[in-house]
């Protein structure tokens, strides 16, 4: 059984809509008592760092989810604002983040100090930079939504699976073991989206590839 | 690299869509929720759904058809019409809805659109400005109201005012070129885009996709929203919903830089 997150922040109705065209278990996660009867855990988010772990301690979910990504190794899987708090910090908050991810969040900024409009908003290429069963089956010619101003960077290389260029090549999707984020917004992506999000929900526990 | 989005714009009046000329003279165009069906199918960038009743009737926006709307819609929906506090706006974007819209109540009190952006993020919020052009003076100025209230507003003036309260994004729509497929009015629309340092969305005018390109071509990165280009064919306004598909749409807003 798939998790949705569903804390006041971001589009689980979206998510939990694809997964119901797909014929994929999944639950809308509230409480702890939720989260136990899932094998994988997607977390929407969007808005504010600060507010999104604000809505996450309220609701008592920050050890819960420890627990979930380090201890029972289940894999999870962060949107947008739920990818951001994969990592350390924020240069938008003062809140710490999971810190599952080193690396830390910082404003979009243009290259060389050029202009560039902020937030980021829109369809971008996505390029994939490493191999990930997250986005296996997409098309060549991949395309996200984007809605962001703060933007992951990360400590190492390594964790990055896709780039998107604006300003600079930004990290738009990662991995980590069993901790996965994306930038963009697969629940509202078409068809890719809808591929991605049914891969995350395909992974074995034992093998998140 | 980001490309120009190109946007449908769906107008709600009692429950359903129609199409406006000028702001004026709504036509029945057809049941909003199946209207959004078929753009799912087309692949569509983003949808603006915008209430024309809830600005004039000082009504409130209509949570069951918005709900259903956004349950159904599978590309990034902003709403607007008749959000006029934070409570509403929250929960607008609580049942599923990306961005929100604010016009007359955000040109009335910036504060509304820092209270809001404080708590949706300000990529979430957006402001749109009715513009007609005074004859005179030739200045672009914002009516609310659906164009019958003046505000004095010089355009860009306004929209860099509200951009610094907390706005994300700014939709400028053209009151004289509403309904006509006359064209975007591209001067207002690059005037705009050269003031802010935000995502600009022009809307009024377009009556084809050559008008996109050249919007585009003069603009840059911009999204490109219409009405009457999405739900009408022909010479008589026949209603029928419609959208390039994602070869032609490439076609027409990706612009291959000159060596």
């Amino acid at each position: 059984m798939i998790g949705v997150l569903d804390y006041g922040s971001g589009n689980a109705g979206a998510i939990a809509t694809i997964y119901a065209a797909e014929g994929i278990e999944h639950r809308r996660v509230r409480n702890v008592e939720d989260l136990a009867e899932t094998k994988a855990l997607v977390v929407p988010g969007v808005g504010a760092f600060d507010d999104v772990m604000g809505k996450l301690e309220s609701a008592g979910l920050i050890s819960p989810l420890r627990e979930y990504v380090e201890a029972e190794r289940k894999p999870v899987l962060g949107i947008c604002l739920g990818m951001q708090i994969l990592f350390d910090r924020s240069e938008e908050g003062s809140k710490s983040g999971f810190g599952w991810i080193p690396g830390r969040v910082e404003r979009i900024r243009a290259e060389h100090g050029d202009s560039i409009r902020v937030p980021h908003m829109g369809w971008n290429a996505v390029t994939p930079v490493r191999r990930s069963k997250l986005l296996e089956g997409l098309p060549e010619k991949l395309e996200f939504y984007f809605l962001h101003s703060y933007h992951a960077v990360c400590d190492s290389p390594d964790a990055v699976i896709a780039v998107t260029h604006y300003g600079n090549d930004l990290a738009c999707a990662v991995q980590l073991e069993n901790v996965f984020g994306v930038q963009f917004h697969p629940e509202k992506g078409h068809q890719p989206g809808e591929r991605l999000l049914t891969n995350f929900a395909r992974l074995e526990c034992s093998d998140p590839g | 690299m980001l490309r120009p989005r190109l946007i449908p714009v769906l107008l709600l009046h009692e429950g359903e869509l129609v199409k406006t000329t000028r702001f004026g003279d709504p036509k029945y165009v057809g049941d909003p929720v199946n209207a959004v069906r078929i753009f799912n199918e087309k692949q569509v960038d983003e949808l603006v759904l915008l209430d024309i009743d809830a600005t004039m009737i000082a009504g409130s926006p209509d949570f069951d058809l918005i709900a259903e709307v956004a349950e159904e819609c599978r590309m990034p929906l902003c709403y607007g019409g008749g959000i006029r506090d934070v409570g509403t706006a929250c929960s607008i974007v609580g049942l599923g809805v990306e961005k929100v819209a604010m016009s007359a109540a955000a040109i009335q009190d910036p504060s509304l659109v820092t209270r809001v952006a404080e708590r949706v993020g300000r990529q979430s919020v957006v402001v749109v400005l009715d513009v007609k052009k005074d004859r005179a003076s030739g200045r672009q100025e914002v009516w609310t109201h659906n164009g019958t209230a003046q505000t004095g507003w010089e355009v860009t003036d306004l929209a860099s005012r509200l951009v610094e309260a907390g706005a994300g994004e700014v939709v400028i729509n053209s009151i004289d070129r509403d309904g006509t497929r006359d064209g975007y009015d591209v001067e207002l629309v690059r005037s705009v885009c050269e003031a802010l340092d935000v995502p600009v969305t022009a809307v009024g005018g377009a009556g084809s996709l050559e008008d996109v390109r050249g919007l585009v071509e003069a603009c840059g990165l911009v999204g490109a929203a219409a009405g009457s280009l999405f739900v009408f064919k022909g010479p008589r306004r026949a209603v029928l919903i419609n959208y390039p598909n994602p070869e032609k749409k490439r076609g027409v807003l990706v612009i291959q830089p000159r060596e």
